[in-house]
C-alpha cells in the first residue's frame, strides 16, 4: 500500500504508539497515508480505536513477524 | 351538528399526532447530539511519587490523542507531577507489598526473580529508595514504556488542561514559580467540582 508517512514506534510501549502517531498525523495533509510499524501487542487494538475515536480510516493492520504494520489515511 | 369536526376532537388527534412524532424525532436528536459531543474526562491527581505518575498522564495523554477534552486537578502531592524538574520523582518499596521487585538486568533466569525484602531491612539501608527508584527507572525505558517528562509533554501537546490546587500550594509553602508554567490556573474544589461533574469520565488517582 502507498503510504506518504513512516512512522517507526518498535520497541515503544503503551501509549507512545498512539502518541506519536496522532503527532505525525498533525503535520499530515487531508488525504495522506501514514504507516505505522509498531511492536506492542497492544497496539492492535490501541490503533483501532483511536482510528474510530479521531475518524482517520485505518485502512488496513496487518502482523508480520512479530511486528505490527498500520495504514492511516488522514482524514 | 354541521359538516365541520369538533374541534376537541381535533384538538385530541393533533396531540396524538404530536406526541408520536415527539417522541421519535426525541430519540433522534439525543443520539445526535451525543455523537457530536466530545467526550471529555476529568482526573484529580493526588499522589506524588514516580509510579503514581503514570495512570494521569497515561490516561491524560491517550485522551487527549484521542481528541477528548481532558483537565487534571493536581492537589496535594499530586503537586509534585507539576513541578519543572521532575527528576526528583521517586517510588519507595516499603510498606508497597504490590510492588514486583525484579531486577531489570541480567539474563532472563534472574531478572524473574521477585525479590521480596522484609519492611525491616529496607527501612534500615540507607539509599534503598534511590536503589529503588532508579531500578524502576530502568525497567521503564527497558520495556519502551515512555518517561513521565515525555508523558507530561504530550499531554501539554494535546491539549490537556493542568490545574492546580491553589490551596495546596499555600499549604506546603510552595510558590507558583516552583510549577511548570503551563498551568492552566490554580483554584480550589468549588471552582473544579462543576467541571468533573459535566465531565463523562471523572477519576480520582
Amino acid at each position: 500500500m502507498n503510504f506518504d508517512k513512516e512512522l517507526d514506534a518498535r520497541g515503544l510501549n503503551c501509549p507512545l504508539p498512539i502518541l506519536k502517531s496522532k503527532k505525525s498525523l498533525n503535520d499530515m495533509t487531508s488525504g495522506q497515508v501514514l504507516k505505522v510499524v509498531s511492536t506492542d501487542p497492544g497496539s492492535v487494538k490501541d490503533m483501532q480505536a483511536f482510528c474510530k475515536q479521531t475518524g482517520n480510516p485505518l485502512l488496513s493492520s496487518a502482523e508480520e513477524n512479530k511486528a505490527f504494520f498500520f495504514f492511516v489515511q488522514k482524514k | 351538528m354541521g359538516m365541520t369536526p369538533d374541534n376537541d376532537m381535533i384538538d385530541a388527534l393533533v396531540k396524538q399526532r404530536v406526541d408520536e412524532i415527539f417522541s421519535q424525532k426525541l430519540e433522534e436528536k439525543l443520539a445526535e447530539l451525543k455523537a457530536k459531543k466530545t467526550p471529555s474526562m476529568t482526573i484529580i491527581a493526588t499522589k506524588g511519587t514516580l509510579d503514581w505518575a503514570y495512570p494521569p498522564f497515561i490516561l491524560a495523554s491517550t485522551a487527549g490523542a484521542l481528541g477528548w477534552d481532558v483537565s487534571i486537578f493536581f492537589t496535594f502531592y499530586g503537586l509534585q507531577l507539576l513541578r519543572k524538574d521532575l527528576s526528583g520523582l521517586k517510588i519507595s518499596p516499603l510498606g508497597n507489598p504490590g510492588m514486583p521487585m525484579k531486577m531489570p538486568f541480567g539474563p532472563d533466569w534472574f531478572k524473574s526473580i521477585n525479590w521480596n525484602i522484609p519492611n525491616l531491612v529496607q527501612a534500615n539501608i540507607p539509599g534503598f529508595e534511590m536503589m529503588a527508584t532508579g531500578l524502576m527507572k530502568q525497567t521503564i525505558s527497558n520495556c519502551g514504556v515512555a518517561g513521565v517528562e515525555e508523558l507530561r509533554d504530550a499531554c501539554l501537546e494535546g491539549g490537556v488542561k493542568m490545574i492546580g490546587c491553589q490551596m495546596t500550594v499555600d499549604l506546603f509553602g510552595f510558590t507558583r514559580d516552583d510549577f511548570i508554567p503551563e498551568v492552566k490556573e490554580y483554584c480550589g474544589a468549588a471552582h473544579f467540582l462543576p467541571m468533573a461533574k459535566d465531565a463523562d469520565v471523572s477519576l480520582f488517582i
